[in-house]
């Protein structure tokens, strides 16, 4: 299998967001519904508020030929800070009509992502914090943007999500749980 | 046939430990190894393996207790990463001299200074001389397996063994495997039967001064049970494969039966290795790989028969000795002088202290490969502003060029 017939993802957040929780749970996900996945967080020495890259691999079942190198041409992205929209160069490489799902309570529009891709919006830090996951300051918001990205890009479904958080997410599951389906209802998808 | 799970590296070591029903685990947290061992300490805490856990403030007193419990008569395990592989290297040879098998998985990590937890293999093979088993996983399953398969063979010959894993490539990285059933790996894996009893009834001294009339003798047979180690652990490899469904081997050669040009790698890079080999495969070069699954006991006889005689041999080393080559490259040089048949072998250095060795890195080293007409003891590839080549003689005496040193102070 050739590197472009994978669906490779980068997750762009802040140390203390759970990006790279939110790496494994989406390839979990995509695991148990029987295919092939590689997940790996790009680590520096951890430290909230930092920069945090994570990479996702999906496969159909049988093509287990996996690279193991940082992913440069995405064909979506998840960005769990929109400051880092604008601080950090996460739009690189990624392919045109690619998917950015952005943690923001404004539009997509607003957003001015240059470029030719689809963008998406959910308030996932209102979410998280409306279900109690992190702090107002501090939201933990990577279950939330998952809702909102399995619903704009059907990567996955959102019943595979839901039972990949069950597995993966041992605190507060149900209300992760509920922070995933709420995103999928309330993402903006843009017109 | 086991659970087909979703773990990382280090999960699947843990694993790989618990399936061996290791009965003393002694360690020393270290990024990126912390969560190997944090995962055993759940699971002796929660009573899903039955294991005495010692914490310690050091890896040297972790391989020390390790010895100490081996000595006693249990199966021990541990796992570090390069600054601790390190500080542990006295007790390696404490374990090997005392005829301990002792297994360790170390998550392979760049040393310090400049302070790095990234990949490169230089810590583990560090330990070259040391006496211990020696083997490279290349994905989870092998993180986990590689465990079960040194202790069969360990225990046969009365010496420690070590599995290299990658740091993140492998050890963060989640993949699917299967975890065994643990009847199937108590089938291939019997209990531990030490050589003596520890036992207060029949007093015994160890470790005591070894005049000159015994030492020799002690490390020829080392060295004999070394040798022995070879063929055993081609045997249980094999056994492996049909008792648990993974065969394993020494060697494994990839595309390599008509191949004029055949790269040599070791470890999770290989993967991208075998990558580029099929994309090369497709623009029509004839391109092969040998990965080296064992590094000690060294596979001479499956080097000599697979790489001799080919028109280029490029070793692919994830690690450097100074005032030498790679170190692959030396063992693969020195393997083929002894009546081989003729080969060049150009050795490149590639992804030091973590730099990505991407599929095209590979690619980029084989059109290298092609273009060069006589043998370079040592290449680097991916030096920032340095096309893929030699040292420079003339190269000013400093720890970084100007230009590098400005952009990182």
């Amino acid at each position: 299998m050739a590197p472009d017939q994978m669906i490779e993802l980068r997750i762009h957040g802040r140390g203390g967001q759970g990006a790279v929780v939110a790496s494994k749970v989406l390839a979990e996900a995509a695991f148990l519904r029987g295919r092939y996945v590689q997940s790996y967080p790009d680590y520096g020495v951890e430290r909230r508020g930092a920069p945090v890259v994570a990479f996702a691999r999906i496969a159909e079942p049988g093509d287990e030929f996996f690279v193991r190198q940082d992913i440069r041409r995405p064909d979506h992205l998840l960005v769990l800070d929109p400051t880092l929209l604008t601080s950090a160069p996460v739009l690189s490489g990624l392919k045109p009509g690619g998917w950015v799902v952005v943690n923001s309570p404004k539009p997509p529009a607003s957003l001015e992502v240059p470029g030719d891709y689809q963008v998406a919006t959910v308030d996932a830090a209102g979410i998280a914090v409306r279900h109690g996951l992190g702090s107002r300051a501090q939201p933990v918001v990577n279950t939330a943007i998952l809702g909102a990205f399995v619903r704009a890009t059907g990567v996955v479904e959102l019943d595979a999500l839901l039972e990949a958080i069950d597995a993966e997410v041992p605190v507060k599951t149900v209300e992760n749980r509920a922070a995933a389906a709420e995103a999928f209802e309330q993402a903006d998808l843009g017109s | 046939m086991g659970e087909r799970m979703l773990l990382t590296g280090n999960h699947a070591a843990a694993h790989g430990a618990r399936l061996s029903r290791v009965q003393v685990i002694s360690a020393y947290p270290i990024t990126p190894q912390t969560t190997i061992v944090e995962e055993l300490s759940e699971m002796v805490a929660s009573g899903r393996l039955q294991a005495k856990f010692l914490t310690v403030e050091s890896e040297h007193s972790a391989m020390a207790a390790c010895v100490g419990a081996a000595a006693a008569g249990a199966r021990t395990y541990t796992a570090t990463s390069g600054q601790g592989l390190a500080l542990m290297h006295e007790m390696l040879h404490w374990a090997v001299g005392a005829r301990l098998p002792v297994v360790l998985s170390n998550v392979t990590r760049a040393m310090a200074p400049g302070w790095s937890i990234w990949s490169e293999q230089t810590d583990f093979l560090s330990q070259r001389d040391v006496g211990w088993l020696m083997l490279f996983a290349e994905n989870v399953q092998e993180a986990q397996d590689f465990v079960i398969w040194l202790y069969r063979v360990a225990e046969q010959v009365y010496l420690p063994g070590m599995v290299a894993m990658d740091a993140f490539i492998l050890s963060h990285t989640s993949e699917p495997l299967i975890v065994h059933d643990q009847d199937r790996v108590d089938a291939y894996l019997p209990p531990f039967r030490p050589l003596y009893d520890l036992d207060p009834a029949e007093p015994r001294a160890y470790g005591g001064l070894v005049n000159r009339d015994h030492y020799y003798e002690m490390r020829f047979k080392m060295y004999e049970n070394m040798e022995r180690a070879g063929p055993l652990l081609a045997e249980a490899g094999r056994e492996f494969g049909e008792v648990l469904g993974f065969p394993y081997a020494p060697v494994e050669p990839y595309m390599i039966d008509d191949a004029d040009y055949v790269l040599v790698s070791a470890g999770a890079m290989t993967s991208n290795v075998r990558f580029a080999v099929r994309l090369l495969r497709e623009r029509g070069i004839k391109v092969g790989l040998l990965r080296l699954v064992a590094f000690r006991p060294f596979p001479f006889e499956e080097v000599r028969r697979y790489l001799g005689g080919r028109a280029k041999v490029a070793v692919l080393d994830r690690n450097m000795s100074p005032g030498h080559s790679g170190i692959f490259a030396q063992e693969i040089r020195a393997a083929l002088s002894q009546g081989a048949p003729p080969t060049d072998v150009y050795g490149y250095v590639l992804g030091i202290g973590g730099r990505d060795i991407r599929v095209e890195t590979v690619v980029e080293a084989v059109e290298d490969l092609l273009a060069r007409d006589h043998p370079e003891r040592c290449l680097f590839v991916g030096v920032k502003g340095l096309p893929i080549g030699p040292v420079r003689p003339d190269a000013e005496v400093r720890p970084l060029e100007p230009l590098e040193a400005e952009a990182s102070g």
